[in-house]
């Protein structure tokens, strides 16, 4: 018996699968195109081992779906990055999505003020999670050149967490490009950056701590309605 | 103009100049007073007269524009000005100045007799304080409605909290549209929406397909110009911020509204080389600027990035490589100084000209695929011609300028009517088309593109020949700038999208007093609810996109 193989041994080491059927299907010649040339060069096998998470990350980062979203100058220079010569789309990230549910990814191109935020903060809680965030040009990053303009919020990361910054007023497509391959980079790795900012939250308006502005509008709004409240003096 | 008849000169107009005594006795009792501003005199009048006053000079004088209203605020009154012109000649203007005092800002409104004044005073209310008496819809405009205290006020505190709600928003005519049974839908487009072109919101009712009601709401990039533009010194810190009104870009444009209203409230001479290169850089934007008007009204109307879009970008790519070249920057030029500009062409001069040549001689082939495109394609035909309908009478209502009052066959441009740079000096149209619709307001736009095209091919002539040793690119300004206190001014350029005026009033230190702009965007936006009321909401958004709105001018 010991000159016998076990049924183990004899699909280990044992005959050449049998390809009749999937070579009768593919004729000659053509099964190279399931081949990877560069495979080959390397020699290993068609499967590899990784984590599955940074596959996803990989994943993540290799196809970004941005949000159509124009605030400012910048808006035109984020279009000139999607359009014809810079084509964003090199980078996988080339076809902005008209609604929030479907994006991934929202570059604010522009300044922000007390009219928008609240409107701005519920476009981006519309996106799906995982969620992420490039600011575009000096006024989405401070208030820039309006910084001291009484309707002015200092930055996008006061009302939403931000994950990659990139500066100009307004910054070259070329630098817009630079900043998106940054944060796939980022999101490759896996990395998520850290809310720094104490963010102007929508709240209901009965929430408010009491003080000589809520008691003034008691009359024009409801408890219930939501409102975001601008503490200028604390802005940095 | 020449199919018309000509006018009778008016009793108030000798040798082409207003006859402000003979105005003056027209008004009669009317005039408290008179100022004189460094565009045009101007008459004080009682804040509960103004409608009387702005119907005899609009209906016997035949001032039928109203430019612009600035509102602002002394230590002891607040002030009113309405800047008045003509729209057959613009260099005729008047001013008609309302005080009221500071205890008690009532002044009678001036919306039925200029519609355009309506939002005007809209802002006038919102920004400074000033109420409007008759005034049909008195709303905040820019702000949101529960902000708390006027910006542009003396007295302002900036460091107050502030509380802005997120609400939904009411059907404005639900209950009183026709009856119980009728079904009107609310539907909010903007102000994050592709169509709108940046932060527009447009609170639209519709019965069925069709829109009845559609009311603008704007304020969504109030960015605070007029304030930064006060905080900063004439010389050098207000320059960069004209970019960032019309960053289509229209910039260099914007600087030439603010330098030419500084110039004359400064009395600055430029050379007239200085002139040449203006005059080119800003047909270069204007050319921009229209090309980008065209991609996304196209975008708007087929609805994709596809190869319309893509083309206007192309070709956009091109100008701002040639204004890159000169300036500096892609976008933000910030190239024009007070009495010149920043620095001379580029070296070698010859590349740049033939750089500029190249774009220039393959513009005609672009402006072919351009029509094979766009106009002779039926299904534009069929969504553009007809619809947006914008009759001359409303337009000059509302104040419109630019593309869009050409378009409705008014023949109004400032760069002829009232000219400055080198505009006189060339030979060039002002584009008009009687057709009143969405479809004419692209051709005017197309035309203006060879215009502007013809125009920078004549500077380019004329830099080339300049004699090298008169290449003077600035005048001599002091360094400080401080105009005489208490002048006044009013000056207009014609932008890419109309007239873009600024009013200044300088009190004798180096930043102004009070700094207005009266953007065109603003005033065309205005027509947006004559063009689409009653047509379908699809219309609506191709009136929306021949309009050309840019939110920064719109909002400032």
């Amino acid at each position: 018996m010991s000159s016998e193989k076990s049924p183990r041994q004899s699909i280990i080491e044992g005959k050449p699968a049998q390809t009749k059927t999937r070579d009768a299907r593919m004729g000659e010649g053509v099964d190279n195109r399931f081949n990877s040339p560069l495979r080959e060069a390397f020699g290993t096998s068609p499967f590899i081992l990784t984590k599955f998470d940074q596959f996803l990350n990989w994943c993540r980062g290799s196809s970004m779906f941005m949000l159509q979203f124009g605030i400012a100058c910048c808006s035109l220079e984020m279009m000139h990055t999607y359009a014809v010569k810079h084509d964003l789309d090199r980078f996988g990230s080339g076809v902005p999505r008209a609604s929030p549910r479907q994006a991934d990814t929202i570059i604010i191109p522009g300044t922000i003020v007390s009219k928008f935020a609240p409107r701005m903060k519920r476009v981006y809680d519309q996106m799906a999670e995982p969620k992420f965030v490039v600011n575009m040009g000096s006024c989405a990053i401070s208030g820039g050149p309006f910084q001291e303009g009484y309707n002015v919020v200092k930055g996008a990361e006061e009302v939403i967490p931000v994950d990659i910054h990139v500066p100009g007023c307004p910054p070259r497509p070329e630098a817009l490009v630079y900043g998106v391959v940054k944060l796939q980079e980022r999101i490759a790795n896996g990395e998520s950056s850290p809310v720094v900012v104490k963010p102007y939250e929508l709240e209901p308006f009965g929430d408010l701590e009491q003080d000589e502005v809520v008691e003034k509008l008691a009359n024009q709004l409801d408890e219930d309605d939501l409102v975001m409240r601008y503490n200028w003096a604390d802005s940095p | 103009m020449s199919l018309e008849e000509p006018q009778p000169e008016s009793t108030y107009v000798t040798d082409e100049r207003v006859d402000y005594d003979a105005l003056e006795s027209l008004l009669g009792a009317h005039v408290l007073g008179r100022e004189t501003h460094l565009n045009a005199e101007a008459f004080v009048i009682r804040p509960d007269e103004v409608q009387d006053v702005l119907t005899l000079l609009r209906d016997e004088a035949g001032f039928d524009y109203l430019s612009c209203v600035t509102a602002q605020e002394y230590e002891d009154r607040y002030e009113s000005i309405y800047h008045l012109k003509k729209y057959a000649d613009p260099t005729q203007e008047v001013g008609v100045v309302v005080p009221v005092p500071r205890d008690d800002p009532v002044s009678e409104t001036a919306t039925p007799v200029y519609k355009t004044a309506g939002w005007h005073e809209r802002e006038a209310y919102d920004l400074v304080g000033i109420e409007y008496e008759g005034h049909p819809d008195l709303r905040r405009i820019l702000l949101p409605e529960t902000w708390q205290g006027h910006p542009l006020g003396l007295d302002y505190d900036q460091d107050k909290p502030q509380i802005v709600p997120y609400r939904e928003h009411v059907n404005p005519i639900e209950g009183d549209y026709r009856d119980a049974d009728s079904d009107t839908m609310f539907l909010n487009i903007g102000p994050h929406h592709p169509a709108t072109h940046g932060v527009l919101h447009l609170k639209t009712v519709l019965d069925g397909e069709q829109v009845v009601d559609v009311d603008p709401d704007i304020g969504y990039l109030h960015r605070c110009e007029e304030q930064m533009c006060q905080s900063s010194t004439y010389r050098h810190q207000i320059m960069p911020y004209p970019d960032r009104w019309d960053y289509a870009p229209g910039g260099l444009m914007n600087e030439w509204a603010y330098a030419r209203a500084v110039e004359d409230l400064a009395d600055i001479e430029v050379p007239e080389y200085a002139q040449v290169i203006r005059t080119m850089g800003a047909e270069l934007c204007r050319m921009c600027s229209h090309m980008l008007a065209l991609g996304t009204f196209c975008l708007d109307i087929y609805g994709d990035f596809t190869a319309i879009f893509m083309y206007a970008m192309r070709d956009r790519e091109k100008i701002q490589s040639i204004l890159e070249d000169l300036t500096g920057q892609r976008m933000m030029f910030n190239y024009l100084r007070l009495g010149g500009v920043a620095w001379d062409l580029p070296e070698p001069r010859e590349e740049f000209f033939e750089k500029t040549r190249d774009f220039l001689e393959d513009l005609p082939v672009a402006t072919q695929e351009y029509h094979d495109l766009i106009t002779s394609n039926e299904i534009f035909q069929i969504r553009t011609v007809g619809t947006g309908v914008l009759p001359p009478e409303a337009a000059k209502q509302y104040g419109a300028t630019g593309p869009v009052v050409r378009a409705s066959g008014v023949d109004y441009d400032v760069r002829r009517d009232d000219p400055y740079g080198y505009y006189d000096e060339l030979d060039w149209e002002v584009a008009v088309e009687h057709g009143c619709d969405n479809y004419s307001r692209l051709l005017v736009r197309m035309r203006e593109v060879e215009q502007s095209a013809k125009i920078v091919e004549q500077c380019i002539d004329l830099l080339e020949e300049w004699p090298e040793d008169e290449r003077e690119i600035q005048s001599n300004v002091p360094r400080t700038l401080k105009p005489d206190p208490d002048t006044e001014v009013y000056r207009a350029v014609e932008a890419a999208k109309g007239e873009l005026g600024i009013y200044m009033r300088s009190d004798g230190t180096a930043k102004p007093a009070r700094f207005k702009i009266r953007s065109p965007c603003f005033s065309n936006l205005s027509t947006l609810g004559e063009m689409a009321e009653g047509e379908y909401v699809a219309d609506l958004i191709a009136s929306l996109g021949s309009l050309d709105i840019i939110l920064g001018e719109v909002d400032r």
